[in-house]
């Protein structure tokens, strides 16, 4: 048997994240003192080191293969790494006074954030159903033990072990649409599965009942409807230090899922799998923005919004291929990519305010702890009315373009009907978004104390809030940037 | 009917069987051991199929380590096993419905048209000598060492994931730590007074 020697080369970032996670492990078990700050420290390091090195090492237009077409590397995947990391290391600045405040900043949060990376870039990575699936668990594995973290906390626990549940009955879907998917092609690689149904070798029936489970572990990993019926419950009941981690950086690793499943290697079945996102995302945007209307509790009403976003998201994926003609799939697709980074950058800011305002002893988990927010801190509150209006989808925000660029491709798609549905509920969902604005100018405070947040944290909420802003007034950078990540990887 | 046509529907019934028992058994030790039960005759499936080692991995982990844990866990707690049973025929008719439609969907896709030996005609016999634990073995650390590597780090996020939930240092118990009781000095223990001496 001839074994060559892989190229470790375009892994370098997954090997140094992987390597750093057991530096975090040993180095906070033996020095116990300052364990909690070390491991943070190491965290934020390992996320920056692995920056440096995707950008300076592994970036570059051509798509490279290793470990026996099990990995690839491409802009695609590099450049929705470098984002995840942005992600993760913001979320996990931010939920670190309120980690230190109710005594959760153990070492060990610090240690499963960074492996929930390194399986998320994993995912991105991934050219293989077995790597792909792995990535996933690693991810999914993580965040379960991190949403059941306050564990003397019934709610927190019981958020955890529903979302365990939950997310095993979506893995083993998946896995058993992986499973027909093999029998048809007899290939785990994305290549050779695009391959095998290109030249139609491989039996239909069978690769759409395969299809449909693979969906549906798709749908729930995005929490769309009908599969979402975890995110409300897990997103109020984690600490929000969790529910800030849970709503942004995975998003991006489930869309790069979906993308490298139906993309890169289902692409032949397009029609079929673009009616079941319409299903999808009809559902998702319907449901979540009337649900989120009757919501008291911010955390819940926001995971209603994510929802909805993410329905959005998918009208980009499903209006690629129209009547077999491709020539709309880099439009459509990038403008999926643009709504999923943006609606990122805004679950951070939110979520971001929602720390702010609690401290120790006191969740500010309801709209009304919003109340008055104007008098207490004018700069804050202009900040949050910032990403409300962004992810209302009011214009020179990004949230308004990146709800443009995906009415554009489903109008291009000829979709005319799914782009009035998906205006006429974003109308009705701009009330929700609107009273939080509503009650932060116009309502007395209910709660006076001052808000206190460490410096970093005040500096990098104001920046996050700020760039929804700049990126609204120049979207056209951002925009570009995803068509040609795409460009560079779509062969 | 061939030997071991007969032998693969004896295994099939028997794992149909078991696996039945397992969700409608009322105690929950039997289900556990029909579980044991499941897996042994999947195992015997798969050797009919010559996948020795994944046979003789499944009895041994799974048979041998993981289902003698879960007996242990299920005797030590004590279930509530009327309160586990609430509500379930008012779940009944609905799951019952998706179970069932699931089911028809899947024999419709899964039955002979297009999983018959007509569409997937029988592999040739493996040549004398054939060793699948070999085969596996060459490629583990080889072609399939990213995966493999990755596995390992699920592994530890588990275990990591595990401690960190249960684990609990108690307060206000009388345990000693051995290092502390070794490392005990004279000094820690007895204090000398110098005090004047008393008259009577």
């Amino acid at each position: 048997m001839n074994f060559v020697v892989p190229d470790f080369y375009p892994a370098a970032a997954e090997i140094f994240v992987a390597v750093m996670a057991l530096v975090i492990m040993l180095a906070s078990t033996f020095a116990r003192r300052v364990g909690r700050t070390l491991a943070y420290v190491l965290a934020q390091f390992t996320l920056i080191g692995a920056a440096f090195i995707t950008i300076f090492v592994t970036m570059s237009d051509q798509v490279v293969y290793t470990f026996s077409d099990m990995f690839v590397g491409d802009l695609l995947g590099n450049f929705l790494k470098l984002l995840i990391y942005f992600a993760v290391a913001i979320a996990l600045l931010y939920g670190r006074g309120y980690l230190a405040d109710r005594n959760m900043d153990r070492p060990e949060y610090h240690l499963l954030a960074v492996l929930m990376t390194l399986g998320m870039m994993v995912m991105v990575t991934a050219n293989h159903l077995l790597t792909l699936y792995i990535g996933l668990e690693m991810m999914s594995l993580s965040l379960y033990a991190m949403v059941a973290f306050d564990r003397d906390s019934a709610r927190s626990t019981e958020a955890g072990m529903k979302y365990f549940v939950l997310g095993a009955l979506a893995s083993g879907l998946l896995l058993y649409g992986m499973s027909m998917i093999y029998g048809a092609t007899g290939a785990l690689d994305f290549g050779s599965i695009h391959e095998a149904l290109y030249y139609q070798s491989a039996n239909k029936t069978v690769l759409l009942f395969g299809l449909v489970f693979l969906m549906a572990g798709i749908a729930f990993k995005l929490g769309v409807v009908p599969f979402h019926m975890w995110v409300p419950d897990v997103y109020q009941g984690a600490p929000t230090a969790v529910t800030l981690l849970i709503a942004t950086a995975p998003k991006l690793a489930a869309f790069a899922m979906a993308m490298r499943l139906l993309v890169f290697g289902l692409f032949e079945l397009a029609e079929q799998w673009q009616a079941m996102l319409m299903f999808l995302a009809v559902l998702s945007i319907i449901l979540g923005n009337l649900a989120a209307i009757a919501q008291s509790n911010i955390k819940r009403m926001l995971a209603y919004s994510g929802i909805s976003h993410m329905g959005f998201m998918l009208l980009g994926l499903l209006s690629g291929v129209v009547d077999g003609d491709r020539h709309y799939a880099f439009g459509a697709y990038s403008s999926a990519m643009f709504y999923a980074v943006s609606y990122v950058i805004m679950s951070l800011a939110s979520f971001g305010m929602v720390i702010l305002l609690s401290r120790a002893g006191f969740e500010a988990e309801n709209i009304d702890d919003f109340k008055g927010l104007n008098k207490r801190s004018p700069w804050f509150a202009a900040m949050m009315m910032i990403v409300m209006f962004s992810m209302a989808g009011i214009p020179f925000f990004i949230g308004f373009f990146a709800k443009l660029a995906v009415l554009q491709s489903v109008v291009a798609a000829g979709y005319i009907w799914l782009a009035v549905l998906a205006v006429i509920m974003s109308v009705i969902g701009a009330y929700y978004y609107l009273r939080v604005v509503k009650v932060m100018y116009f309502d007395e405070p209910v709660d006076s104390a001052p808000i206190h947040a460490p410096a970093d944290v005040r500096v990098m909420l104001s920046v996050n809030g700020l760039s929804i802003a700049v990126l609204g007034l120049m979207p056209n950078a951002l925009m570009s940037l995803c068509v040609f990540a795409l460009l560079a990887s779509l062969v | 009917m061939e030997f071991k046509t007969f032998v693969f529907y004896l295994f099939a019934a028997i794992l149909v069987f078991a696996a039945l028992r397992v969700i409608t058994a009322r105690n929950p030790v039997h289900a556990a051991l029909h579980l044991v039960l499941a897996f042994f005759t999947a195992g015997g499936i798969w050797l009919l199929l010559q996948a020795e080692f994944l046979a003789i991995v499944l009895v041994m982990t799974y048979v041998g380590a993981v289902m003698v844990l879960f007996l242990f866990v299920v005797m030590m707690l004590d279930i509530n096993l009327d309160r586990l049973r609430e509500g379930f025929w008012g779940y009944l008719p609905v799951g019952a419905l998706i179970g069932i439609l699931l089911v028809v969907e899947m024999a419709i896709v899964l039955g002979g048209r297009y999983f018959g030996l007509d569409a997937m005609p029988t592999p040739a016999a493996a040549a004398e000598g054939y060793s699948n634990t070999r085969e596996l073995g060459m490629v583990l650390y080889t072609e399939y060492v990213y995966p493999f590597e990755l596995a390992s780090l699920v592994l530890l996020v588990a275990m990591v994931a595990a401690v960190t939930l249960t684990l609990r240092k108690r307060k206000g118990v009388k345990y000693i730590d051995p290092a502390d009781q070794v490392a005990v000095k004279r000094d820690g223990r007895v204090e000398l007074v110098s005090m004047p001496a008393e008259k009577e």
